[in-house]
């Protein structure tokens, strides 16, 4: 308390803060400081350039192969790291490969925050009846493991892209509206949202002025450590053949096709799998970082 | 008492109180079994008080007592299962007073200074808030944020554009103080407003609540446990056990003259200045009987060394004892039948 | 403790109901005819309505379902439209297969996860737990079908140490306890291990971390407790914790075990969910999904169950 205070006193404070720091910019402070989570950002970047680029990056076509040059080594000349089955450049494949698999691990996230944060924010700012049936009904959905789900709808849909993306979003909904409800409740009761309610302000008004900006945050965290899981099952899909179909460059589905050649290139075979794993431990790594960026008391 | 200034909202006078409390009764229902037969806690059950106008109406009791839900119950932030509220003559809710005018009138100061500031907000968007809501123009609700701050001792061009958590707590406390008062109500309820703080905090926070007191002609609700808080503040006290009023009068004569063997207790229970003058014995005995099954007849019987068989059986009224002194105790109720009441 | 119990049982009956509900839908989810399977190109009309009425196809979809659960509460889940068998041996006899894998790997996984969470957890921030938080992150992050297969690049095409396929030699599919099947059951067991063991290795490391800067163990060693002792009422303390996580990556594995079932030839309801898929053979896919799901919700039942039991606390949240 600075009212007080002789001018002795007041010349030892320390310096005032003269440009408040608002939160994003704390949090992208703190991630700054973060070497891995800053190395997974960037190896994130790399593919998401890769996936945008591939087209002008990739040595060859994707598509088109010849068998007599099939299955080369990595190493070999022209092809750095091999052919596949068909004889198509490996390196090609891998960097198109970038563009729908990474399509399809992270547009269901997508998809689910948007309705999964809808669903429970609603639910967990309402409360009431409202509440009870939207959360019963997620809780049926949590009865089944997420692999069990999303092969079961993308199994009854039949394969394709459009129903695998249908499928894995609905596996994401429930814990995102789950963990939506659940920091929202925690928000609604914050003395903060009384006192806007004590304002007169209409339900509508506190929600987009004092609960979404203190829930979207945690939220969008718990979203992105999702995308590893959703890279593993899109890929997974699309390697039990529900995903996209052949010819299509997915890495998913050319660790399918591949699987039948790992007697005569077992290390091209391991390829497309490598690739899920980076991307799947980069988003991994990100998200670790991200939440301990924003998981700090005041 | 200081003096009311003149409100261009007020209606009935000086003379009309700015808030009757009619049988103000909240139960919350707690699971208890399975098979939904269901306990309820009796957190306010049939309060009445008034508060006049340009007065501090201080509140004390136990924890638990129903202080906290009667705040919560006159900001309308939890309904009441019944009672009525009527303000300056009008009755809450319905035609007379509609509810957004109501709120714009009275607000509220919360215990916890950090839980009830918006993290993400800066804290000239957090005293905005209000204004903005009713219609101000932002521009101009900044402005009166501003003006605001500068009146509650924190320089606006320093303080308005940081977020709650480079605050200290007495700075905090300000802001929110400075928030109620931006919709220029008439009544603050301060809900254990100064009791997070430091002593020495909280002593200028007191100070700035009697300046602002005088300046905008405000009525206080104060709610405390800290009974020489109470006392320094209040014009007039309300204390409270179990979810009833036990006896409501002036500052002096509760604390002075307490009626009701509660209250007696409770003061006694100050810790004296004087070290010759010491309290020897612990003036009430173990913790306040379970909210649930609250004891029949007087409430307070279980705990009372005044207590006689019909103290179990009658439950008191409120009744007058003395110039606005009121207290709820069989002992001054004539033909009550307890041996210290007058006969009827 | 009674009360909780109860309730915690009821509330199992409207989630084993929902359940059941989205099995059901799931087959009228399919786009087509539910018999395109069993019809052959040129079926004529009448066949068809009569085929449909034998399956129950033509009643009203509340009707079928209410049969449907009738039957189920029986052990009848119906006739496979592939095979013709009763779809309830056929699950029956996958789970057993299932079962025995992923039993073992959340053993595996259990005591590897403990192992390296404690370590974490006890010797904070030293190149130990740096290293044993590394392999967790690789736990979790690893597409495990892509592991398997680089196990069996290693351990079969490479070294030609074990079998790649398989759960015993010739395409046995019944499981026995002998050298020959535990050979098969190493590398998908292995791989299925990774799972829980990362999942497991964080919760308890965070754990630890979190019952070591407690009080009450700064109380034990003040009292002059030797460490051993405070380890001791460490363990005692994330037991519940340990336990509930390993039931349901127990739960997680059984229902999760396609793709591993898929990489290795395991003749699980992995195996048979593929099948069941490929062949668009509704009645299997409902009743191996619904049995697994159902696996799942007892499984949670029981971790709830023993988990206040053991914890007295965890029945007041």
């Amino acid at each position: 308390m600075a009212l007080a205070r002789s001018t002795a006193e007041i010349a030892a404070l320390p310096p005032v803060i003269d440009k408040s720091e608002g939160y994003w910019a704390s949090v992208w402070r703190r991630l700054r400081r973060d070497k891995v989570a800053i190395i997974a950002g960037l190896v994130v970047l790399a593919l998401i350039l890769m996936a945008i680029f591939a087209p002008y990056i990739a040595p060859a076509d994707p598509l088109s192969g010849r068998i007599t040059r099939r299955l080369r080594p990595i190493g070999t000349e022209g092809f750095p790291l091999g052919t596949d089955e068909l004889g198509r450049d490996m390196l090609s494949r891998l960097i198109h490969g970038a563009r729908m698999s990474l399509l399809m691990g992270v547009t269901p996230v997508i998809i689910a925050f948007g309705l999964g944060s809808t669903i429970g924010i609603v639910a967990g700012y309402l409360g009431g009846w409202f509440n009870t049936i939207a959360m019963r009904t997620i809780d049926i959905f949590y009865a089944f493991p997420s692999v069990l789900l999303a092969v079961a709808l993308s199994g009854a849909l039949g394969a394709g892209l459009t129903n695998a993306l249908v499928s894995l979003s609905v596996v994401f909904i429930p814990p995102i509206a789950r963990v939506a409800e659940a920091v929202t409740t925690q928000v609604r009761n914050r003395d903060y949202v009384e006192a806007a309610r004590a304002s007169g302000a209409p339900g509508f008004t506190i929600v987009r002025v004092h609960v979404l900006g203190n829930v979207l945050g945690p939220i969008f965290v718990y979203a992105t450590s999702l995308i590893s899981v959703s890279m593993i099952l899109a890929s997974g899909l699309s390697f039990l053949g529900l995903g996209v179909r052949p010819p299509e460059p997915e890495w998913g589905l050319m660790l399918n096709t591949l699987r039948t050649v790992i007697y005569s290139q077992p290390w091209v075979a391991a390829l497309p799998g490598l690739m899920i794993f980076i991307t799947s431990i980069s988003f991994n790594l990100l998200s670790d970082g991200l939440r301990s960026a924003m998981d700090v008391k005041q | 008492m200081s003096s009311a200034l003149i409100s261009p909202l007020d209606r009935g006078g000086p003379a009309q109180p700015l808030l009757t409390v009619r049988g103000l009764v909240k139960h919350f229902a707690v699971k208890g079994s399975v098979f939904g037969a269901k306990a309820v806690v009796r957190a306010v059950d049939g309060v009445d008080f008034e508060i006049l106008k340009g007065e501090t109406l201080g509140v004390v009791g136990e924890s638990g007592c129903g202080k906290s839900t009667t705040a919560r119950l006159l900001m309308h932030l939890i309904a009441p299962d019944a009672g009525t509220l009527i303000f300056d003559g009008e009755p809450v809710g319905t035609g007379g007073l509609a509810m957004r005018e109501f709120r714009r009138q009275v607000q509220m100061v919360f215990q916890d200074s950090y839980a009830s500031l918006n993290p993400r907000l800066t804290v000239e968007a957090s005293i905005a808030f209000g204004p903005q809501v009713h219609g101000i123009a932002t521009r101009a609700a900044i402005d009166r944020a501003h003006g605001l701050l500068d009146r509650v001792g924190l320089d606006p061009s320093r303080f308005a554009s940081r977020y709650p958590h480079e605050l200290s707590g007495g700075q905090r406390q300000r802001v929110n103080i400075a928030r109620a008062l931006a919709l220029q109500p008439r009544l603050l309820i301060l809900d254990e407003a100064v009791s997070a703080l430091d002593k020495s905090v909280e002593a200028q926070v007191l100070n700035l609540l009697l300046d602002l007191k005088e300046e905008f002609g405000l009525t206080y609700l104060f709610i405390s446990h800290d009974l020489n808080v109470v006392r320094f503040m209040s014009d007039r006290v309300a204390v409270m056990y179990l979810g009833k009023v036990a006896e409501i009068g002036p500052s002096e004569t509760v604390f002075d003259k307490a009626a009701h063997p509660y209250s007696a207790a409770l003061t006694r229970s100050m810790p004296s200045m004087d070290p010759d003058n010491r309290t020897e014995e612990a003036p009430i005995a173990g913790d306040p009987p379970n909210p649930i099954n609250p004891p029949s007849g007087c409430r307070f019987h279980t705990r009372c060394t005044f207590a006689e068989a019909p103290c179990s059986a009658t439950p008191p009224t409120l009744a007058a004892v003395g110039i606005g002194h009121k207290v709820s105790c069989l002992m001054h109720e004539p033909g009550s039948g307890h041996s210290k009441a007058a006969a009827s | 403790m009674l009360v909780y119990l109860t309730k915690r049982i009821l509330y199992t009956i409207p989630i084993v109901l929902g359940v059941s509900l989205v099995c059901f839908l799931l087959v009228h989810l399919a786009p087509g005819d539910p018999l395109v399977s069993v019809l052959p190109p040129d079926a004529s009309e009448d066949l068809k309505q009569q085929l449909l009425v034998i399956y129950g196809f033509d009643r009203p979809y509340w009707e079928q379902f209410l049969r449907w659960v009738g039957r189920a509460l029986q052990g009848d889940l119906g006739y496979s439209i592939a095979s013709g068998r009763s779809v309830t041996t056929e699950v029956l006899r996958a789970v057993g297969n299932t079962l025995i894998l992923a039993s073992v790997a959340t053993v595996i996984g259990f005591f590897f996860g403990l192992l390296f969470g404690f370590v974490g957890g006890y010797f904070r921030d030293s190149w130990i737990d740096k290293t044993a938080s590394a392999l967790a992150v690789v736990g979790v992050s690893v597409p495990h079908y892509w592991l398997g297969m680089v196990l069996v690049i290693i351990f079969s095409s490479q070294l030609n140490w074990l079998p790649p396929t398989g759960a015993g030699p010739g395409a046995s599919s019944d499981w026995q306890p002998d050298w020959a099947h535990i050979r098969h059951l190493i590398l998908p067991a292995v791989t299925m291990s990774v799972i829980p063991m990362g999942i497991i290795a964080r919760t308890i490391r965070a754990l630890v971390a979190d019952i070591l800067s407690q009080d009450f163990v700064q109380a034990l060693r003040a009292k002059g407790m030797g460490e051993l002792g405070v380890f001791l009422h460490i363990v005692k303390n994330a037991a519940p914790t340990a336990l509930a996580v390993m039931g349901l990556q127990l739960g997680y594995l059984l229902g999760g075990s396609i793709l591993i079932e898929t990489v290795f030839a395991w003749p699980g309801t992995g195996f048979l969910l593929n099948a069941a898929i490929f062949q668009r053979d509704l009645p299997l896919l409902q009743g191996t999904i619904l049995v697994l799901a159902l696996f799942f919700v007892l499984l949670n039942l029981i971790v709830d169950l023993v988990q206040s039991l053991l914890d007295p606390r965890i029945q007041r949240s």
